[in-house]
């Protein structure tokens, strides 16, 4: 049986880049198919029948055509376009960040349906009011390294494989897990981790968001987790995410 | 391409450079030159060059022009109260054609794009705040793109703006001219309602 000629898949933009006057190239995360790219023909003219809906941080149904290098896109329904984040300033720069990662840890054609899944999840937890959003990043961060295989050991030493006591230990980006006082001498510029960080990401690892949502962190934590966890996706990444800089930009706004 | 003189050869490769024009079409536009008079060639290749040795930004604007202050920053007519922010000067053009805009313009050269590491810093907003500082402006009107970028640079400058009490707005959006309601994608006919206007 030969690949039929059109297909149907629910799709997350993820970006889009300008190619020739008109077209576009579209990268999305697909359940089935993982991340794919494809054409987007006249897109640039108004009145395309594509348009919003295939704007980076769209949730649709699309209908792809198979073509020769890249499959063309030959419509488009959004099934969420995610207003809310787009008409906010910050919560836009946490949503383009969460696809900047997912775009940055991915390859095409990799199937990950619990990643799509996740990825769809926390779009829709920073669409939520009352949600404390450097919660959900870290949430999801350490959920898309876990289903990306390099899950944070965190109950016992890399080096010495003992359980670690509640003091100050330390976490290594480059041996993927903590280490204890002792092992750590002997690693580069580890990263000390408070009692209270580690049990809250030992805490995130396991639970779901409902539970990891009412945990109370308070701004220096908060830093803390938030450091720790880029460290570790900038040595995994060899590069720092460039969404963050955006991130601290607004930040630093009045 | 060794069976062809290497002026020819050449003119062929650079024409090929330029947007939307292939091999075959550089290959018709040289044979084409090379049929036209000499007064022609030189025209062209005069036009070219003035092109990159006269064209600057405009100081005010930053609108690409051949003197200190562009045409539309120079006019004494047009109301210098209310500035419009587009993204690049070819956005200028179909702004104009329509007629409606009688005020002055802002060039941010580029959008904010938080995957490609553009912030603010790399635009021309810093400029475009000392303008609107100087207590003459009432009205910033921002044209971005209605895209990811454009909204996220419009959402930025809006909260840049606002606080020195100047009223800021975006161009609205809906339908196009001409389209048919069917085939229009949910964001855009959502908004088309939401900005509805009394008829």
């Amino acid at each position: 049986m030969g690949i039929p000629r059109n297909y149907q898949t629910q799709a997350i933009v993820i970006k889009q880049s300008k190619f020739g006057e008109i077209d576009k190239i579209l990268t999305f995360y697909t359940p089935e198919l993982g991340k794919l790219r494809a054409v987007a023909k006249g897109i640039c003219r108004p009145g395309s029948k594509l348009g919003g809906n295939v704007e980076p941080l769209t949730y649709s149904l699309m209908m792809l055509a198979r073509g020769r290098n890249l499959d063309i896109v030959t419509q488009s329904q959004t099934m969420d376009g995610f207003l809310v984040l787009k008409s906010d300033l910050e919560l836009m720069a946490y949503g383009l960040y969460i696809l900047e990662l997912i775009d940055s840890f991915t390859m095409e054609n990799n199937v990950n349906r619990p990643l799509f899944d996740l990825l769809l999840d926390a779009l829709h937890w920073l669409s939520q009011t009352n949600n404390n959003n450097e919660i959900v990043l870290r949430y999801f961060e350490l959920h898309l390294l876990q289903h990306l295989g390099y899950r944070p050991e965190l109950y016992r030493c890399v080096k010495c494989n003992l359980p670690l006591k509640p003091v100050v230990n330390f976490f290594s980006s480059s041996q993927g897990g903590m280490l204890c006082p002792h092992c750590s001498q002997k690693e580069y510029l580890p990263c000390p981790l408070s009692v209270d960080a580690l049990k809250i990401l030992r805490l995130w690892q396991n639970c779901d968001y409902v539970t990891a949502r009412r945990v109370k962190v308070e701004s220096k934590l908060s830093l803390e987790l938030e450091q720790l966890l880029q460290e570790y996706i900038g040595y995994l990444l060899q590069r720092r995410p460039k969404s963050i800089t955006w991130l601290e930009e607004l930040k630093k706004m009045p | 391409m060794s069976f062809v003189a290497e002026p020819v050869a050449r003119a062929i490769e650079e024409l090929n450079k330029l947007p939307g024009i292939g091999p075959k079409s550089a290959q018709r536009l040289t044979y084409h030159l090379l049929r036209g008079s000499d007064e022609e060639a030189k025209a062209l290749t005069e036009a070219i060059l003035a092109l990159k040795e006269k064209i600057r930004l405009c100081s005010v604007c930053f609108n690409i022009t051949d003197r200190d202050h562009c045409l539309i920053c120079q006019d004494k007519e047009r109301d210098h109260s209310k500035i419009c922010v587009v993204e690049k000067p070819s956005d200028i053009l179909p702004l104009e054609r329509t007629g409606r805009y009688k005020g002055v313009y802002h060039v941010l050269h580029g959008s904010i794009s938080p995957a490609q590491g553009i912030g603010a810093e790399e635009l021309k907003v810093k400029e475009l705040l000392s303008r609107c500082q100087d207590g003459s402006v009432t009205e910033v009107i921002v044209a971005t793109n209605p895209n990811v970028e454009g909204e996220t640079t419009a959402m930025y400058l809006r909260r840049a703006v606002q606080p020195l009490g100047i009223r800021v707005s975006r161009l609205a959006r809906g339908l196009p001219f001409g389209a048919e309601l069917e085939y229009a994608d949910d964001v855009t006919l959502g908004q088309a309602l939401d900005q509805r206007q009394q008829f």
